[in-house]
């Protein structure tokens, strides 16, 4: 546990003095700003636009910094060849995995708790109220950003950095589709194409399922046994994928 | 007892297509080095000697063969804690400074943090990097790079040090600091296992080597018993007041012969004929100046071994 901290506070560190990060939260207060200055041109709705921006913002922010930063967890580590000398230290492939993915989660946790206080404060500087449902999206919201963080971290175990991009961001966005995924595979005429897209709806993780976003915008709280289940599947699917990544990595020739 | 055994050791890389051959880079390699030495890894570039450093570190997985390190198999983590490894062409984090990279290294080892505090100045001071502790790395040159390379390698004090290339990218004075640091790590009774393909390093300070070549290992022991081994020794006469042509006697016997002015060059292919040249000389009326026996070179050795494969 020493050794995987060792590795989490370093991955911190490194990750933290890289100008990319000061960027996104940069971009997340323009965002923020563009938020309050739409909802001043719509009268009566701007609580509403308020929220929605402001979550829009955190979470696209959140997940570019998990897939883009994410990827290079571990490319990053062999194309540099940083990695022979922390594996050559008395450290377990997994310790150094899960390490990486964890110094990146603080990191994740750190930026969207500074935007989520940006977020709050923007609230109240346009002097609208703050609902308990804000919290319940910001709460599924890093849980989707560790899922995401555990699928470029999965890809990034086994192909290049482009290539995990891609891949991550392919499942990413067909994470979001699911439920259509689901519909097609029932309307399909061809028996292989609806097994096909069934399996596909299986298989991929449902992200939609992590989205409350838009009741949390209109300050309707989900109920705590959803949150609980949303919460639990996105951990248990990122779990799987950080085992996967172990494997893969374990097995790994440099 | 041995630091390091490398028994048969093979590795072949798996086509990626069926139609394409299986790459050979290491073919059954067999060496040791003993606990206190310096022992040099030698070969072309491509050679395999990277390949093998992996394996002992359990960077590659070995096709086939076994690997030992300080009496325990290469895949035990735990005996990393006493192996201290510097990879070629070292290339570490950007953003961290000289003493945090340390610190981080210090750390991954399992030293407590007063250890660390006390060793980083020193190995500091060591590798002359005293002045930029406090500068990130990515401000460091390749020459410094390399020498912070050589500290974290050896901030938990190893009993066993693995360097691959170590003297690459430095400067005529920053290769002579890093062999006498590598000197005086022998002196501190450590093991020092390191790769290159510059001869006159090796020749410097090795106590043993091992010549690869092409994945295979051609030669491997002491500079002088290969030397002796697989070089014959000849000899140059250097003689005054005679002219060579006019030496039948002597031609007969000599590998070359070189005048210059008064004095004559003459080499012999061996000890073999020596006596006789010299009653020929005198007899002649020369004067002796004096006689050298040539000893072959690891460079001869090296060359002739690898172009023999080639």
């Amino acid at each position: 546990m020493k050794l995987l901290m060792v590795v989490a506070g370093n991955t911190f560190r490194e990750t933290i003095r890289d100008k990319i990060l000061y960027n996104l939260v940069l971009f997340a207060v323009l965002l923020i700003g563009a938020s309050v200055l739409l909802g001043t041109l719509t009268i009566g709705e701007q609580a509403r636009i308020v929220n929605d921006l402001g979550l829009a913002a955190i979470n696209l922010v959140a997940v570019i910094i998990a897939i883009f930063v994410g990827i290079g967890l571990v490319t990053k580590e062999i194309e540099r060849r940083t990695v022979y000398t922390i594996l050559a230290r008395p450290i377990t492939r997994v310790q150094f995995v899960l390490g990486k993915y964890m110094g990146l989660g603080l990191i994740v946790m750190v930026n969207i708790a500074i935007m989520f206080v940006m977020f709050l404060g923007t609230i109240v500087l346009t002097g609208n109220a703050i609902h308990g449902s804000l919290f319940q999206a910001v709460e599924l919201i890093l849980v989707e950003t560790l899922l995401v963080m555990a699928m470029a971290l999965f890809f990034s175990t086994f192909s290049s950095s482009t290539l995990s991009a891609t891949m991550t961001l392919g499942l990413f966005v067909i994470g979001h589709l699911t439920s259509d995924l689901k519909g097609i595979a029932e309307k399909s005429q061809s028996q292989l194409m609806e097994a096909a897209l069934t399996a596909l709806y299986y298989i991929c993780p449902n992200l939609e399922m992590l989205n409350i976003k838009g009741q949390a915008a209109s300050g309707l709280l989900v109920e705590f046994g959803y949150q609980a289940t949303a919460t639990a599947y996105g951990l248990l699917y990122a779990g799987l994928l950080l085992t996967g990544a172990c494997v893969i990595f374990q097995r790994r020739d440099f | 007892m041995d630091a390091i055994v490398v028994k048969r050791l093979t590795k072949t890389y798996k086509p990626l297509w069926p139609w394409e051959k299986p790459a050979t880079v290491l073919s059954d390699v067999s060496l040791s080095v003993r606990e206190g030495e310096i022992f040099g890894f030698l070969g072309h570039n491509g050679a395999g000697k990277t390949t093998t450093m992996k394996i002992l570190l359990g960077l590659l997985r070995a096709t086939n063969g076994q690997v030992e390190l300080l009496g325990s198999p290469a895949e035990n983590v735990a005996v990393r804690a006493r192996i201290g490894y510097l990879p070629e062409s070292p290339y570490f984090y950007d953003y961290l400074t000289a003493e945090e990279f340390l610190c981080f290294y210090g750390k991954l080892a399992g030293l407590d943090r007063e250890t660390i505090q006390k060793r980083i100045p020193q190995l500091l001071e060591r590798v002359s990097l005293t002045e930029a502790r406090h500068r990130q790395l990515r401000k460091f040159s390749k020459g410094m790079l390399q020498r912070i390379g050589l500290a974290q390698a050896l901030i938990h004090d190893p009993e066993l040090v693995i360097l691959d290339e170590p003297m690459s990218g430095l400067d005529p004075i920053g290769r002579k600091e890093v062999r006498d640091l590598i000197l005086g790590l022998r002196d501190q009774g450590k093991t020092v296992f390191f790769s290159t393909h510059i001869i006159s390093d090796v020749e410097m300070i090795c106590d043993r080597v091992g010549i690869l070549s092409r994945g295979k290992m051609l030669a491997l022991g002491r500079i002088e018993d290969l030397v002796d081994a697989h070089t014959a020794r000849s000899v140059e006469v250097v003689c005054d007041g005679v002219v060579g042509d006019d030496l039948h006697d002597v031609k007969k016997l000599a590998v070359r012969i070189l005048q210059r002015g008064e004095r004559c060059l003459i080499i012999l292919s061996g000890q073999d004929h020596l006596e006789k040249v010299l009653a020929a000389l005198r007899q002649a009326g020369g004067r002796l100046v004096s006689v050298i026996p040539h000893k072959g070179s690891l460079e001869e050795i090296f060359l002739e071994q690898t172009s023999r494969k080639a």
